[in-house]
């Protein structure tokens, strides 16, 4: 599982599906099964996380596993060691699951090419973020139904986004209308030729959109080199109820977090009504176990 | 300046020049209210408003107030050099009614509250429109890009470094795709930092021979070229802040061409002064960028003919005696310029390199349209902005006279002619030769 690309509609939807069966599981009282009984899952973060990491890891708790997170501060990296070596380390201790998530884009698909077991991407550079388009997914199919009607904008950070990457090619395979709002600066060349409307002004970006997605913008990118300042990126680009309310009435917000409140997105709407932020973390469980449970299937059993 | 209701001016007997329509014919016009209400032939003959000021013309030239798109003032902080009453002031004699000013003031224009300073203060002390420039760059220092959308929100008109090129390409290059974004003209200075190094005067022979650095041609050339790709690869809309020398004309003729959206600007001085000027180490004549050679300068009226060049700015810059009384290479660079502009200029249109309408399209209606403000134009309903002025009364400057409050012009006791005789700022009469 290393990207949303690839992967046909079919396939989108029968994750999906899945996952509902595991929204229902969350919700007992009970929620062990035992599809990953004995079966060894690592998680590998390069990358610090929270929502993610732990979220694989409970995912895999529930489904059986063994899980292991290996966080790097801890570990070999630190000391030198390169990616395929680690991987080479990792891959004589058996493991059955890998769970990567990575700084530089394209890492995750070098680790896999060198492990014999299945490989999810948590997340690659600017690259995939399979995993949180899926959650979006659904929690986007459980509120509005078929995807293919909607419109949806992404807005912010575009280019530095492994979210908007995952997202844009998961929408447009279900048929969705997607929009892309965010200042030049923090847009990537071509972006126009990825199946998306370009928008530089949000009002003009978010009218009549079912779904508006907003992005997480770095710190580091906050002052001076793309965006002038926070000050000047939330008066144009942050998602306060002003703007919101040039989407439809009945637009629903989603963020992957971790949120910047008064950068990219204002409290009013973030604990608003409309927000469906804190269902996409609880979609987030669902759908990992569903993604490993895919997986488990096609684990050689011998 | 007060709104309250002015007397109707009609001028009369007048040579009309309206560079926005491209009109110069004998006519009248009439100001009502603030505005031009008709202007051109035969206008006395659907009435004159009972109580009208009736300026009789003489056969002179009445034509859109001027627009100077670069003065530097030293309001905040340098009122020793100059207040925004002050070049108001000068402005006014020189047939100015709107001024530029440029973000390089202490504290610079880089944020919108001091925006709203600037234009309160002007609203407050000026007697000409005064429209401020902003910071392209924070604190003016080509890092971090300022807040274009919020300052252009506030009034600023266009944005700029002042007299600093931006020299990472990086900063400029994403400075330039975000201000697009917001429509924002930039206006940018070019000169290559490490090419100008310690050079004082034109890099030529006479420097040589006069011992002091030389600044090559190429550090301009260089810059704008490298500008022109970035404005191809952002669309951004860039107007290069002082254009020098002829191999940069080919530069801009090439990107027009192209089809960019890249406007120039030449100063009053480089139009009518070159490198043999500086004399012995006459530090009114240090400039920045400098002086160059005189087939340069013949280029760049030539260029003004051609449209190559889309404006020419006072590039006012009052400096006093402490920063100018100093050995040349040390002296601070620039001269004052907005009150003699006007009669300047007319030295290309007697030695018949312009026509009188070309300058003042250059003076005015080009420069309204890049900042895109209502003026530079006799159009009925336009701003009652206007100059009368003499196209060829002699008079050779006192510099003592001028109503800056520095007086390093490079033109001190030279022969002018052509001088502006009444300036009128939206309907009310802010300067009159006596």
């Amino acid at each position: 599982m290393l990207g949303i690309d690839g992967l046909s509609a079919g396939e989108i939807t029968g994750l999906l599906d899945l996952s509902e069966e595991f929204v229902d599981l969350n919700r007992q009282i009970e929620k062990k099964r035992t599809t990953l009984r004995g079966r060894t899952q690592i998680n590998l973060f390069f990358e610090s996380s929270t929502r993610t990491q732990s979220s694989f890891e409970l995912a895999g708790k529930r489904l059986g596993a063994d899980v292991m997170n290996m966080s790097i501060a801890s570990s070999a990296i630190r000391k030198g060691e390169t990616l395929l070596d680690t991987a080479a380390t990792l891959n004589a201790m058996h493991p059955d699951l890998i769970v990567v998530r990575h700084q530089a884009s394209g890492a995750v698909e070098l680790l896999a090419q060198k492990v014999q077991c299945s490989v999810i991407n948590a997340g690659d550079g600017a690259h995939e973020h399979p995993t949180q388009a899926l959650l979006d997914a659904l929690t986007i199919r459980r509120n509005k139904g078929d995807i293919g009607r909607l419109t949806v904008a992404i807005c912010g950070d575009i280019l530095h986004s492994r979210v908007a990457r995952s997202n844009i090619v998961l929408l447009n395979t279900l048929g969705a209308r997607v929009r892309v709002v965010a200042p030049t600066t923090l847009l990537p060349a071509g972006i126009e030729r990825m199946g998306v409307e370009v928008f530089r002004d949000m009002r003009a970006g978010l009218k009549d959109a079912d779904i508006v997605m907003m992005l997480r913008l770095q710190r580091e990118r906050m002052n001076g080199s793309l965006i002038p300042s926070t000050k000047e990126y939330f008066h144009y680009y942050g998602l306060d109820t002003a703007k919101l309310k040039y989407a439809k009435p009945d637009a629903l917000v989603m963020h992957p977090g971790p949120m910047n409140r008064g950068v990219e997105i204002d409290s009013a709407v973030a604990d608003g009504a409309q927000s469906l932020i804190q269902e996409q973390v609880e979609m987030g469980v669902a759908v990992r176990m569903a993604v490993l449970e895919a997986l488990a299937r096609n684990l050689p059993n011998a | 300046m007060s709104r309250s209701a002015t007397r109707p001016i009609l001028l009369t007997n007048a040579r009309v020049i309206d560079p926005s329509r491209d009109l110069d014919q004998p006519g009248d016009v009439l100001i009502t209210d603030g505005v031009i209400r008709e202007s051109g032939k035969n206008i006395r003959a659907a009435g004159i408003p009972e109580g009208a000021e009736i300026v009789e013309c003489n056969g002179h030239v009445v034509a859109p107030g001027l627009v100077d798109m670069r003065a530097f003032i030293g309001e905040p902080g340098a009122e020793h050099r100059e207040t925004l009453a002050s070049a108001s002031q000068a402005a006014a004699a020189g047939g100015v009614t709107t001024i530029v000013c440029q973000p390089d003031t202490d504290p610079p224009i880089d944020d919108p509250a001091t925006v709203d300073y600037v234009l309160r203060r002007a609203r407050d002390t000026a007697i000409v429109h005064v429209l401020p420039m902003a910071a392209l760059t924070k604190r003016l220092e080509g890092k971090e890009m300022a807040e274009i959308g919020l300052l252009k929100a506030a009034g600023a008109v266009a944005f700029t470094d002042g007299t600093k090129s931006v020299m990472n390409a990086q900063v400029f290059r994403r400075t330039l795709a975000y201000a697009a974004d917001f429509d924002a003209l930039i206006v940018h200075h070019t000169e290559d930092a490490n090419l100008v190094g310690d050079g004082v005067m034109n890099e030529c022979e006479y420097a040589s021979r006069l011992g002091l650095l030389g600044i090559p041609k190429e550090a301009e050339t260089v810059m704008l070229a490298r500008d022109v790709r970035l404005v191809a690869l952002t669309e951004a809309r860039y107007h290069a802040a002082s254009i020098t020398c002829e191999e940069s004309i080919k530069v801009l003729r090439r990107a027009k061409e192209e089809g960019l959206s890249v406007t120039a600007s030449a100063t009053i001085n480089h139009l009518a002064l070159n490198e043999n000027d500086v004399g012995s180490y006459r530090t009114f004549l240090k400039l920045s960028p400098p002086l160059r050679a005189e087939e340069d300068r013949q280029a760049l009226a030539a260029a003004i003919k051609e449209g190559v060049i889309d404006v020419v700015v006072s590039d006012h810059n009052p400096q006093d005696v402490e920063v100018k009384r100093l050995p040349f290479a040390d002296a601070a660079p620039g001269a004052v310029g907005i009150e003699t502009m006007l009669p300047v200029g007319l030295r290309l249109v007697h030695d018949k390199s312009l026509s009188l309408l070309k300058l003042l399209h250059a003076m005015s209606t080009r420069p309204a349209e890049l900042l895109d403000i209502q003026a530079g134009s006799l159009r009925p309903g336009a701003p009652a902005d206007v100059v009368l002025f003499d196209a060829d009364m002699p008079w050779v400057l006192d510099r003592s006279t001028l109503k800056s409050r520095c007086s390093n012009s490079p033109f001190d006791e030279a022969r002018l002619s052509g001088r502006v005789l009444r300036t009128i700022v939206a309907g009310r009469t802010v300067y009159e030769y006596v």
